[in-house]
């Protein structure tokens, strides 16, 4: 049984680099000294903590709830002590996020698993168990799983699609994952295909995994088709591989629920089985290591583990190459390598050479980047308007849907960074809507202030909450004022430390 | 004749009531839309760095043309060239944009006098009488004009910690 193929417009073959990495069995690491779990680290709305600094916690114990219903749990991936909540810098970008951090005491002991659910559960129940598992999409974007499953469960899914199609250079967790298990997987599949009502199953590895897909095909389910895409680049991305398997568009800011698809990533369908069969939460996943090091391979990591961890099992021996968090399209380069693994974190890439800095040239208009687009977009046009600032005509040209997967920039012979101008633009897009919303509220506030105090002047004694308005007078008032004044004068003078400890005003 | 002269008369009268409000209030329509429109491109930082007592007495003074486009300095270029654009007029020198400030209230020295409530434009102060107050951070848009009414001198604007990467 082969998979549909349907036309599909742009790609590019790029060099793999894959066996680099996918040749050894994956290997756990030894324990870290300590863990870190974001509480926001995927898309949707931070989780809120139900554990407190020194609190004892256990492998598999819940860290944090969900907080809306586009949220994640999250879990200790083994036992330790909660040192402290505190802001801590997360990749892309260090940026500082509220997170947990647990010194790991060694001893990994773990809660009873949650009971397998029946295997006649339905889409209801497989929806709360993703939820309470903290089960989130693991082939990048990070999107709650039970949010696709209740979508499946109000619409209509006509195709299941299980991503196997890991087309980034370097990568191979999922890879391996699908060679060591592949049973799980099928299973996982099963589950979410039962969950939703799917019409048909497919799971999709690359041409060139064959292992993967022996492995795969050795545990046949009913109903779940297993089979190759050719191996250009993005072939994986969501949006293309729905286009690849059935021929049908997601519309232009849609989800692919619009083309009656959900798409799950493989590592995503093992976590399913892992939750609703095992009853253990997500608290670990493959990560590739790879690049300039003396042991590239495949790790087991706990969700929570500095990178900096990895890197050093690896054999890295640090230097002042990048480490590249994803893959060389579309990762990005690290600052700190304290930041922690995360549920969507799939490879850890350390360049093996400084690459040569190729200076942009001009666009020579060759074309190439319109031929490669993926999803057929004026990359040249888009380009010129980046550059020159008018953010309008980017978005009139759709710059939003843009999936930065580096295909256009990788060919262009003047080697612009194209997609960091998009990226560029894009950021700068949103950094105006943010201006202009908190404008919008200011003006609100100011106005609602105008009319109190002009309403105070009036002497409307209801409409402020200042003291004066609440029945005393104003002379009082000022009397009072003034005896504060005093003491805190007094105060300053006898016991408060010097100005420059507590770094007041002078 | 006379009742003809009496009708013309009227006539005039009746198409002057009727025109008269009528064309100022075209006017004060149009010039409201101008002034709604200006206000719409300012940062609304109420900050008074114009010289006028907040953004919307402002954008109505450039809107009866009375002050120029270049006044807001936390507008920066970007505010004077979207005026510029808005009215069609030629591009000022921007004025120079103060570095981003939040104001912070030390807690310890505050006596809740309230009187930074009153004085905060955008209400990013939260406090009640003889009770300690604070500035939301998020709210504040670093205007500074808390500071001169504080009793105690507890106030003082700090920067705004930059942000780490891609927010």
């Amino acid at each position: 049984m082969t998979l549909p193929r349907h036309a599909w417009r742009g790609g590019v073959r790029v060099p793999r680099h894959k066996n680099l990495s996918n040749t050894e069995p994956s290997r756990a690491p030894p324990l870290p000294a300590r863990l870190i779990y974001p509480l926001r680290s995927h898309i949707g709305t931070a989780a809120r903590p139900v554990v407190g600094p020194g609190d004892r916690v256990l492998k598999g114990q819940c860290l944090a709830e969900p907080d809306s219903y586009v949220s994640q749990a999250l879990h200790a991936a083994t036992s330790g002590t909660v040192r402290d909540i505190l802001d801590y810098p997360v990749a892309p970008g260090d940026v500082m996020t509220a997170s947990i951090v647990i010194e790991v005491d060694g001893e990994d002991r773990g809660i009873d698993p949650w009971p397998s659910l029946p295997a006649d559960a339905d889409g209801d129940a497989i929806q709360r168990r993703l939820t309470e598992a903290g089960v989130i999409g693991m082939g990048g974007a990070g999107f709650p799983s039970h949010v696709k499953v209740r979508e499946g469960l109000t619409r209509t899914v006509r195709t299941l699609i299980i991503n196997g199609v890991e087309c980034e250079p370097y990568i191979t967790c999922d890879d391996r994952l699908m060679r060591e298990h592949a049973a799980e997987i099928v299973a996982g599949a099963r589950w979410l295909k039962r969950a939703v009502n799917a019409g048909e199953c497919f799971i999709a590895v690359e041409e060139d995994m064959p292992e993967a897909l022996a492995a795969l095909q050795a545990h046949p389910a009913e109903g779940v088709t297993i089979g190759t895409v050719p191996a250009i680049y993005p072939a994986g991305g969501e949006k293309q591989l729905i286009k690849l398997l059935t021929g049908r568009e997601v519309p232009s800011k849609g989800l692919p629920i619009q083309a009656g698809v959900l798409m799950h990533n493989v590592a995503t369908a093992r976590a399913v089985y892992a939750a609703v069969v095992e009853g253990r939460p997500l608290t670990s996943r493959y990560v590739t290591v790879t690049g300039g090091m003396t042991r590239p391979g495949n790790w087991r990591a706990l969700i929570g583990t500095p990178v900096s961890h990895l890197l050093q099992e690896g054999g890295w021996r640090g230097g002042d190459q990048r480490v590249i968090m994803g893959g060389p399209m579309m990762g990005m380069a690290l600052c700190s390598l304290e930041v922690p693994v995360t549920k969507v974190t799939n490879c850890l890439l350390v360049q093996e050479a400084a690459p040569a800095f190729l200076a942009a040239m001009p666009c020579i208009r060759c074309g190439e980047c319109l031929r490669v687009c993926p999803v057929q977009l004026n990359a040249r046009a888009l380009y010129e308007y980046s550059k020159a600032g008018d953010l309008d005509a980017a978005q009139d040209l759709n710059l939003f849907d843009c999936i930065e997967c580096g295909a256009c920039a990788y060919v262009c012979p003047s080697h612009i960074p194209l997609v960091g101008y998009f990226r560029a633009a894009k950021a700068a897009i949103a950094a105006a809507e943010r201006r202009q919303r908190a404008a919008a509220e200011n003006r609100g506030r100011y106005e609602r202030h105008q009319r109190r105090q002009a309403a105070d002047q009036a002497g409307s004694a209801t409409a402020s909450p200042l003291p004066a308005a609440a029945g005393e007078d104003r002379e009082a008032l000022r009397a009072e004022i003034a005896a504060a004044v005093e003491r805190v004068r007094a105060r300053r003078a006898a016991s408060e430390p010097p100005d420059g400890e507590r770094g007041g005003p002078a | 004749m006379l009742p003809w002269l009496l009708l013309a008369i009227l006539g005039l009268a009746a198409g002057l009531a009727v025109t008269r409000p009528a064309r100022g209030g075209r006017d004060d329509a149009a010039l409201a839309e101008k002034t709604e429109r200006i206000d719409a491109l300012l940062p609304q930082t109420q900050c008074g760095l114009c010289g006028y007592h907040g953004c919307r007495p402002y954008a109505e003074a450039v809107a009866r043309g009375e002050a120029a486009i270049d006044r807001c300095p936390p507008g920066g270029a970007a505010t004077v060239a979207a005026l510029a654009d808005l009215l069609g007029v030629e591009p000022l020198p921007a004025p120079v944009s103060p570095p981003a400030r939040v104001a912070v209230i030390d807690e310890r020295l505050c006596i809740g006098c309230t009187l930074c409530l009153d004085a905060c434009p955008v209400d990013a102060i939260v406090g009640a009488p003889r009770l300690m107050h604070t500035v939301i951070a998020a709210l504040c848009t670093g205007c500074g004009l808390c500071l001169p009414p504080c009793p105690v001198d507890c106030i003082q604007l700090r920067p705004v910690p930059a942000a780490r990467g891609a927010g």
